[in-house]
């Protein structure tokens, strides 16, 4: 199970949270603090994993985090999830967030929270892994949004321009990222 | 003018969205929070508003609010509000918000319950799906319980996005709802084999989170995980099958033996890591449940090894150096799950994890000193503490430095210092511990250095004089109040000191130590331990000062006493004040005899004499309860007051006794005791390291044969705190090694001398290999006390389980077949289309009741056979029929094994040859691995497959539409048709009953709380006639239909109608195709995407005989006039031999009735109504009604969709709303054999209907 998603810049301000377990406000505003303090004091180059947030769930739950330039990432995940799936989850993630803002940035992130959200949905459903394929994911979001005008009409990108997120190549090697991408075959009614 | 300009910026101010707000916030950095302030109290205006769009706007900027830390709870009506809009946009906004916010104990949760149902099941599937992700984030057990049976009718959805959806979801209904596993698990079970492969993930997903805190009870499905195991290419899939595996195996080793072929086929075969990985751990996970039983399965763990040393120690230029780091991690984490079982294996790689504590990644040291705990042997503990505290001492964050701190004290105490050769050694090394600045680990160093000197007798001399020096140079720890936390070692260092005083060499200068001001400044523990302590040393002093011709030494040290404990009589710390004043008090006493010369040495040393024990950190808890003690039992009998308060208290205990069962350590017998007594003593004597509880034990070291040839280390005992140079611990490490050696050139003396000596305890050990671990004999003949524990304590491992886990509830019996009274709850209304499912049911209860008795009766002669052969037959009757060529694929082995059985062939009666009752299907597919001892076994399991017993064909029968949407509907029938055999007395089941017996079914309680009181009221004075809503809609000769039709109250445009098809023949019918010819008014909904006049396939089939219900969503525009719909239902019959294509027309009439729902309606606002003057009358005169009133008033309700607002004697109001929120008041009075009907609403032209309809209903009968 996945307990919270938690995405904030590199200087802890929150742009996304996501817990699958109720926490009042200010609890939840001290685990961002909190999961900052660790994430950030941490070199590029170490390990993505990191036991103990001692405020989220104990010594079952990891942090799995992964940093893009201005963003941390960060899935808090007890040990039923596999530590280098989640990785490669949070990739899922971020590339379809590509896909959906056309080179995401940050701003997108700020402006359109909400959004964000919707395409988390898809992606992760009370702390469950719902899909992982890409192309299933970027459909069902863009489904249900094209009646309204689609997510890439986000004119506050144009207010500055801030830094791509420099999405980086999936290391070629461990190929987890190679998870079932195919178009599915949509069943009929 | 003015107005205007306020007008303006209001509308600028309901303008402000998201991204507004956003920007505004963005651009009041230095006032961010007067700013959201004003933006806050903006939002409550807008929440004011009427219009559904400003309120999800308004909705939609708290939850990024919300976001920011701001509690928007106050808003959760409103976010209620937004969620019930009926367009998509702005209900999505109200879900999000909802599931962001709300949680168990918001209070409007329970408002929600409708709404949610009716977006589950909208015909928009994205309704659908937002309000299930919705659900899956703030689910509360009365949401789990009201809307489980609806979710599990969309696990059977047409679009598999729903599908995937409802099955996730339903994990978080178990959690909240444990009743609903048993129910749900059958149709989740069918969803691991969906067409679709994002369901099937999501039902792999659920299974395995239910497994992994439970996974004994889902043993039975690893045939089908092989199976998925072996087919799926879906990497996660994969992951969570082969993660779920790791948990089975520890249960089930044979199924270990199974894995390892096809894991170590996928480790060689497979490029992602992720997957490698885990396959890795489970080949681990089989290996370790294997340890025992198999030898020869060094290759696989030599596999495991050498990919993870390819992990840890490989870094691939082409990844980033993070992930590089992420797969040390997991590596080093891998190989401390091997080290558990195969120590051997990992220990050769132990340079590569010293490497690793060299690591700049913080988390990789941590799990490398994980490694070295479990790494550690006699030989090479002091070299890897060696190594630790060079880290110590290189370390830089203190968070890493206390971790190192307390991993070596772990490392060195853990299974009773069973690695600790030199206690001597370890004293050292606690010392130098204490020279870390800033540790917060005072405590545990402490801790350590009392336990030892208390347990380890032989080192307590020495362990004085250490501690000795550290009170001493007292100082060196709190001279800095940073290092608060070393100080903790003087509260050891002084108690040790006083306890043990007999072993100092000057207790004198020690006493002395203890008494300096400086003391006051420490924490208040600290300094009562040094005064009782003070008082214990001067015990010491004066009874060597006595002994002494000349007494003015021993009155100095009274005098000493008495000059310095005052400063701690003032101490603010109550504790130090009271000892410090007792002691004081004591002393001048004793000043005053010494005066007198009497001598007193003796009595002073008797206040402190006597040992004490280490005790148990659980003893109290296991102490047992007395024979013939029963806590439960009255000391008094209570006074009975009266009998009805007198069964009260039983019933509670009733309840609690299973919380009660600890005292049963009692009913042990006494024999029983002796023997485990006797049995311990052995065990203890047997052990070097543990001593008898004898008093002399100090002798007994003494006297131990080996002491002499134990090198005497000449150690100073004034050894400074730090000498310079070499830190002292390692002297023990040179030391170490020369008396290993001396220890080795006499070991192989006594060899050539034959071993004539033998050490007691040791002999039967005695290896002769040359390095091997016991011959590294301790330095110090150790006796480790152990912790005393009450007699007959009994070890119970029950100590640390979590009573709140939810998990807990969810262990329950998969297997086991579904009990009668297991159901999932429909909501009320929902019942009445079932009834007449039992209609049907009943109308063939000739065909089915021989049968289902038979069924019956059987599985009463099952349960006297033993449980597992029960689980076995559930298991064939569940798989026999759907997996029945895929187990073939898995029986490949076994080519002799006649399996292949088809569905028809099932049918015909054979009886059970089984002749091994034990084994089930799982068994038997286990012991297709090759053990050559079950063979045997197995052809005979074969055999007994292949004729399943006949109770398994015929019971699978009435089951077999696995797919249809309703079927939980039918087994509801089914069961209830049960309980009325069962003649339950309860009195709502007499009346189920009762009408059951007719064909008809009422059913009544829409209404709110107060209206069905009512309605029992009027049912008390007579029984009611049946009745049903459902009318033919059509029939011939193959099938027949009868339907109702229903308003939805949330949406003022759609109609459900419900129809049940019943199977008429003796074929089997499929592929029905529901048509209807739309009107300008009224339209079938269909799917998106399909054209006007495309029928809707009925998402079931029909086998002979049964029944079940689809449900069509109508759109209507007008709802003020009667109207009638064409239709066509087209399907297709199938018999043995041929197949025919047939068609029924058939007439919908959609009465303005079917419009009106039951709404409660309370007096006050019926009287409201009336008087506003809005609503127009009409009225109409029934003639020659001649039935009681309140069967009258109950037909109204039941048929018309009414709710009584009042009645006196034969006077009635009735009230009801239409889907379009037309309000219909009936006043009904009745004299003799008329009844008059007086009525008022807004539409006189519905009004007019409805009442004809009425008029209609009652010239019926």
């Amino acid at each position: 199970m996945i307990k919270a998603i938690l995405i904030f810049n590199n200087h802890g301000k929150p742009r996304l949270i996501r817990f699958y377990q109720y926490f009042a406000e200010d609890m939840q505003q001290q685990i961002i603090r909190e999961t900052f303090h660790l994430v950030s004091k941490r070199d590029d180059n170490v390990c993505n994993f990191l036991e103990g947030g001692s405020l989220i769930g104990g010594s079952d739950y990891k942090l799995i985090y992964r940093h893009y330039a201005t963003l941390y990432f960060v899935f808090c995940v007890d040990s039923s999830e596999s530590e280098l799936g989640i990785l490669d989850l949070i990739q899922v993630f971020v590339e379809t967030l590509d896909k959906c803002f056309e080179n995401v940035c940050e701003l997108d992130l700020i402006f359109h929270m909400d959004k964000v959200h919707y395409i988390l949905q898809e992606v992760v459903m009370g702390g469950m892994v719902l899909e992982t394929n890409m192309n299933e994911i970027v459909a069902q979001v863009e489904n249900k949004i094209s009646p309204s005008g689609g997510l890439s009409a986000a004119p506050a990108r144009a207010v500055s321009a801030v830094k791509n997120m420099n999405l980086p190549e999936i290391p070629r090697n461990i190929n987890i990222g190679d998870i079932n991408i195919k178009v599915p075959s949509l069943s009929p009614f | 003018m003015a107005l205007k300009i306020v007008k303006g910026s209001i509308d600028r101010m309901f303008d402000k969205n998201l991204q507004d707000l956003v920007r505004g916030i963005r651009n009041h950095k230095e006032d961010e929070a007067k700013y959201i302030s004003t933006c806050i109290d903006e939002i409550k205006q807008e929440l004011k508003q009427d219009n559904i769009a400003v309120k999800a706007n308004a909705v939609c900027k708290l939850t990024y609010l919300q976001m920011l830390g701001y509690d928007v709870s106050w808003a959760a009506f409103n976010i209620v509000e937004v969620m019930s809009s009926s367009k998509f946009t702005y209900k999505r906004i109200g879900y999000l918000a909802a599931s962001q916010c709300f949680h168990e104990s918001t209070d409007v949760i329970m408002l929600t319950t409708n709404q949610i149902r009716k977006d589950l099941s909208s015909p928009n599937q994205y309704d659908t799906g937002v309000a299930l992700t919705g659900l899956s984030c703030f689910v509360t057990p009365d949401l789990a319980r009201d809307l489980a049976n609806d979710i599990m009718t969309l696990m059977s959805h047409t679009k598999p996005y729903i599908r995937k959806k409802a099955v996730l979801i339903m994990y978080k209904v178990f959690l909240k709802y444990p009743e609903s596993l048993r129910p749900a698990f059958p149709r989740l079970k069918e969803k691991l084999e969906d067409p679709d492969p994002g369901v099937q993930s999501a039902a792999v997903n659920v299974i395995c989170e239910l497994a992994r805190r439970n996974p004994k009870n889902y043993l039975s499905l690893a045939p089908l995980f092989f199976k998925l195991m072996t087919s799926s290419t879906n990497n996660w899939v994969l992951i969570k099958i082969i993660k779920l595996f790791g948990a089975l195996t520890p249960l089930e080793p044979r199924l270990g033996k199974k894995l390892i072929e096809p894991l170590t086929n996928l480790i060689h075969s497979t490029s992602a890591m992720s997957l490698l990985y885990e396959c890795v751990n489970t080949v681990i996970a089989v290996l370790i449940s294997l340890s025992s039983g198999m030898p020869n399965h060094s290759a696989s763990i030599q596999l495991c090894v050498q990919k993870l040393r390819i992990l840890i120690e490989d870094s691939d230029q082409n990844c980033e150096p993070s992930v590089n780091a992420c797969m040390k991690y997991l590596g080093l984490l891998a190989m401390s799950k091997i080290l558990k079982t195969h120590p051997k294996s990992v220990q050769s790689h132990k340079d590569l994890i010293l490497q690793c504590l060299d690591d700049k990644d913080e988390s990789i040291r941590l799990r490398a000193l994980d490694l070295l705990y479990g790494m550690v042997s006699k030989k090479n503990l002091m070299e890897i503490v060696k190594k630790l505290m060079l880290h110590v001492d290189k370390a830089e964050g203190t968070t890493y430095r206390d971790e190192l701190l307390t991993k070596i004290i772990d490392i060195c105490s853990q299974s009773n210092y069973q690695y600790i050769t030199n206690f001597e050694w370890y004293i050292s090394i606690l010392v130098e511990l204490t020279r870390l600045e800033g540790t917060r680990h005072g405590h545990l160093i402490a801790s350590q250095m009392l336990d030892v000197a208390i347990r380890v007798k032989a080192i307590r001399a020495f362990a004085v004089a250490q501690m000795a020096t550290l009170l001493d140079n007292a100082h060196l720890l709190t001279g800095n109040m940073q290092r608060n936390g070393i100080c903790e070692v003087l509260y050891a260092a002084a108690w040790i000191c006083g306890e043990f005083s007999e072993h100092l060499e000057n207790p004198m200068q020690t006493l002395e130590a203890m008494l300096r001001p400086k003391v006051a400044t420490l924490p208040g523990h600290i300094q009562a331990v040094y005064v009782q302590n003070a008082a214990k040393l001067f015990a010491t002093v004066l009874k060597s000062q006595e002994g002494n011709t000349d007494s003015t030494a021993a009155q100095e040290t009274s005098q000493l006493m008495i000059d310095r404990l005052p400063l701690f009589v003032q101490s603010a710390n109550l504790e130090v004040q009271e000892r410090a004043s007792c002691i004081l008090q004591l002393v001048k006493y004793i000043q005053k005899l010494q005066q007198k010369d009497v001598e007193i040495a003796e009595e002073v040393n008797a206040l402190f004499a006597g040992e004490l024990n280490p005790v148990a950190p659980k003893a109290q808890k296991k102490v047992p309860v007395p024979e013939g003690l029963d806590l439960d039992a009255w000391i008094n009998e209570p006074p009975s007051e009266s009998e009805s308060e007198d069964e009260q208290p039983k019933a509670i205990f009733a309840k609690e006794e299973p919380k009660h069962s600890r005292p049963r350590h009692t009913e042990v017998d006494e024999k029983e005791l002796a023997r485990r007594r006797e049995a311990r003593k052995q065990e203890q004597a047997n052990n070097p390291f543990y001593i008898k509880a004898s008093p002399s034990s100090q002798k007994v070291y003494q006297d131990t044969p080996g002491v002499e040839h134990i090198p005497v280390v000449q150690i100073d005992l004034s050894v400074p705190l730090k000498v310079p140079g070499l830190p002292m611990s390692d002297q023990y490490v040179k030391l170490e090694e020369e008396r290993r050696q001396k220890e080795r050139a006499e070991k192989k003396k006594k060899e050539k001398k034959k071993r004539k000596e033998k050490r007691s305890g040791r002999g039967k050990k005695h290896d002769s290999g040359p390095e091997s671990e016991e011959d590294i004999t301790p330095a110090h003949q150790v006796d480790i006390v152990t912790e005393e524990m009450p007699e007959n304590a009994l070890p119970s491992d029950d100590d640390d389980k979590d009573p709140n886990d939810p998990h807990k509830a969810l262990d329950i019996d998969l297997d086991k077949p579904l009990a009668d009274s297991e159901k999932l709850p429909v909501r009320s209304h929902r019942e009445t289309p079932k009834s007449p499912a039992e209609d049907g049911d009943t109308e063939n209860a000739a065909l089915q009741e021989p049968k289902k008795k038979s069924t019956k009766e059987k599985r009463e002669k099952k349960k006297d056979k033993d449980r597992d052969r029960k689980k076995s037959k559930e298991e064939k009757k569940k798989k026999k029929h759907k997996h029945e060529e895929k187990e073939e694929d898995l029986l490949g082995g076994q080519a002799d094994a006649p399996v292949v059985q088809s569905e028809e062939t099932s049918e015909v009666v054979a009886p059970p040859t089984s002749t091994n009752p034990e084994v089930s299907d799982l068994d038997f597919w286990l012991s297709n691995a090759p053990v050559p001892s079950n063979t045997q076994e197995a052809t005979t399991v074969a055999e007994a497959e292949a004729a399943p017993p006949p109770e398994a064909a015929s019971g699978t029968a009435p089951d077999s539409e696995p797919d249809q949407p309703q079927d939980a509907d039918t087994e509801e029938a089914k069961s209830s048709k049960h309980k009325k055999k069962k003649q339950k007395k309860e009195k709502e089941e007499k009346e189920k009953k009762k009408k059951k017996k007719h064909h008809h079914h009422h059913h009544h309680s829409d209404g709110g709380g107060e209206e069905s009181v009512q309605n029992g009221t009027v049912e008390e004075e007579e029984p009611l006639p049946p009745m049903s809503n459902y009318c033919l809609l059509a029939e011939n000769s193959y099938i027949k239909m009868v339907y109702d039709i229903q308003g939805n109250l949330q949406d003022g445009s759609q109609v459900v109608v419900s129809v049940i098809f019943e199977n008429k023949g003796d074929s089997f019918l499929k592929s029905m195709e529901f048509n209807v010819l739309d009107s300008l008014n009224s339209k079938l909904q269909r799917p998106d995407g399909s054209g006007p006049h495309d029928g809707l396939t009925v998402p079931f089939q029909l086998p002979p005989g049964v029944s079940n219900e689809a449900r069509f969503v109508f759109t209507v525009q007008s709802i003020i006039m009667p109207q009638k719909l064409k239709g066509t239902l087209t399907f297709i019959v199938k018999n043995e031999d041929s197949s025919t294509h047939e068609k029924l027309d058939f007439k919908l009439h959609f009465t303005c009735t079917s419009y009106l729902i039951t709404t409660p309606c309370y007096s006050d606002a019926f009287a409201k109504l009336l008087e506003s003057g809005d609503l127009k009358g009409s009225s109409v005169r029934l003639e020659g009604v001649n039935m009681p009133f309140h069967h009258l008033l109950a037909r109204i309700c039941f048929h018309h969709h009414f709710s009584v607002v009042e009645r006196i004697d034969s006077c009635a109001s009735m009230y009801s709303r239409s889907i379009q929120g037309h309000h219909v008041c009936l006043l009904v009075k009745t004299s003799g054999q008329t009844v008059s009907i007086d009525a008022k609403c807004d539409e006189p032209t519905l009004l007019g209907n409805v009442l004809d309809e009425i008029k209609q209903t009652f010239s019926q009968c």
